[in-house]
């Protein structure tokens, strides 16, 4: 068999997202899609007209329909917050066979303004019926999804001596970003004493170890990196994608201090043919501080059990070694329950060169890893700028 | 554990929470395999056979994975106070879910040896639980 890739064959050409400071939306449920579409389209220079190909994490028939357009691709690929960059992995495949030529992706939850709304966001809440969920863990209590990320903390911690204090680093240089970005919900600058005095939520994860609960929403528009080259904005070329799924309950997690990204980082590293001392950005997800610590890891930016010493000199913040969620992540910027659009978002924009204050200089490559369901599962997304090809 | 949650049985599992009526432990293993797995189901989820045995377990383990609840989860209540929830390793070889009772729950450590210990339910289940080992 010839080796197959996906190298530079498909662009993320247009991007768009949405937060506020408050934390909330004034636009919900299809609406704020289709303003995300519609500004997305924009910002590549293409119409709905262009659009043949359609990602949503769920049913994509609903989201096509309202848009008017008649996709000759589809993807509903639902695996929490990593579904995004699985999207952009499945466009990239389907662009580079020819099923498509243009795909657009969207997303968008408002569960802050839904608390004070009749009928909801427009999103399908979770599957009923018979669950192992509910007989097998439910029972003991374990708050949901931070008690799972916490679980993995205390394995961390005692599996490698990783501290409190090293988890905290990792919350402190996000809202150093987050400083830097006026739509961020959280800008005040904090302290690693700060995060330790915030109450314990489920040990050893205190409340600023916690992402947000926001509203927001993105999407993005993505073509062959051909076409992508004659529109509105520079190409974001798709070097590398890969997935890996785990598990889907905590407790079937094998090693709960090794993420399923030690298989889908090196894939789509590999795929790209760059290495992470060649990544100038590194959109990690960020649910909980010891989830970001565990791709530093798992992605090979360190070596397993060494996150808590790699972290410690700030280098994920301002200035340092390795930028890390410059948009403020979902500590700071936003976290409306599936995060992972806004990763990509913020890479294309950072390869752009759009970011103004937080502009990280110059960057060729970023890579946008998606963690979805209770770090069950894993997509790790490099990006490039033409310079790359 | 005024307000527990209790766990709807599936048809996979009856052995186990028929056994647990009688505060016994007994685990599924797959026959072709010769070993344990957890949760209970339809196949071993390592070789899909459908030859399952229920054999008794020594209700032993280890603490692998521990969090200390500070604020009530699903069916618990506030009055109750912070809980240690646990992923516990047993002998056998499969892991489960479980709260550690009979010590604080800050004392809980990851590699602390627990035994099981049974927590009644309404309609005359028990729920799985640990204790420290003496």
């Amino acid at each position: 068999m010839t080796e197959r890739t996906l190298r530079a064959a498909a662009a993320i050409a247009g991007v768009a997202d949405s937060a506020s400071p408050t934390g909330v939306l004034d636009l919900h449920g299809r609406a704020l899609e289709v303003a995300m579409v519609r500004e997305a389209l924009a910002d590549a220079g293409l119409t709905i007209d262009d659009v043949d190909g359609v990602c949503y994490g769920g049913m994509p028939p609903g989201i096509a329909e309202y848009l008017g357009i008649h996709p000759r691709f589809v993807d509903g690929t639902m695996t929490g917050g990593s579904s995004y960059e699985i999207h952009v992995e499945h466009a990239a495949a389907a662009i580079a066979a020819g099923l498509c030529e243009v795909v657009v992706g969207v997303y968008a939850a408002t569960p802050r303004g839904d608390r004070g709304r009749k009928n909801g966001g427009g999103r399908p809440g979770p599957m009923p019926g018979p669950n192992p969920m509910f007989e097998w863990e439910m029972p003991y209590g374990l708050r949901m999804p931070m008690g799972a990320y916490a679980l993995a903390a205390s394995r961390h911690m005692a599996e490698y001596g990783t501290t409190s204090e090293q988890l905290a680093q990792i919350a402190v240089d996000t809202r150093r970003w987050a400083s830097l970005n006026p739509r961020a919900r959280y800008r005040e600058p904090i302290t690693i004493d700060d995060v330790l005095a915030s109450p314990m939520q489920a040990s050893p994860l205190h409340l600023l170890d916690c992402c947000l609960v926001t509203d927001g929403a993105g999407a993005f528009v993505m073509t062959s990196a051909a076409r992508a080259r004659d529109l509105a904005k520079a190409p974001v070329l798709v070097l590398g994608a890969a997935t890996c799924t785990d598990h889907s309950m905590i407790s079937a997690m094998h090693d709960l201090a090794t993420t399923a990204g030690t298989i889908s980082g090196p894939a789509a590293f590999k795929q790209a043919g760059v290495t992470p001392d060649e990544v100038d950005l590194l959109m990690g997800y960020d649910s909980f501080t010891i989830t970001a610590l565990l791709h530093l890891e798992d992605l090979g930016f360190c070596a397993k059990g060494e996150g808590g010493a790699f972290v410690e000199d700030g280098k994920l913040g301002p200035g340092g070694a390795l930028p890390m969620n410059t948009n403020g992540g979902g500590l700071s910027y936003t976290h409306p329950g599936q995060y992972g659009m806004f990763l990509l978002v913020e890479a294309v924009r950072q390869l752009r060169g759009e970011c103004g204050p937080r502009q990280v200089p110059e960057p060729a490559i970023a890579v946008a890893h998606g963690s979805g369901g209770v770090l069950s599962t894993m997509a790790t997304i490099v990006l490039g700028t033409e310079a790359t090809q | 554990m005024s307000a527990l949650l209790e766990p709807p049985p599936s048809d996979e599992a009856a052995p186990f929470w028929d056994a647990t009526r009688r505060a016994e432990l007994v685990l599924p293993w797959c026959a072709a395999c010769d070993r344990p797995f957890w949760y209970p189901r339809a196949a071993c989820p390592r070789c899909l056979g459908d030859d399952i045995e229920w054999r008794s377990a020594s209700g032993e383990g280890v603490v692998y994975a521990a969090s200390v609840q500070h604020l009530p989860g699903p069916g618990r209540d506030a009055a109750d106070g912070p809980y240690v929830v646990v992923l516990v390793d047993l002998a056998e070889g499969v892991r489960v879910v479980g709260n550690v009772h009979d010590c604080a729950p800050d004392d809980v450590h990851v590699g602390m040896r627990v035994r099981a210990i049974w927590h009644p339910l309404s309609d005359g289940r028990k729920l799985l639980q640990f204790a420290p080992q003496e």
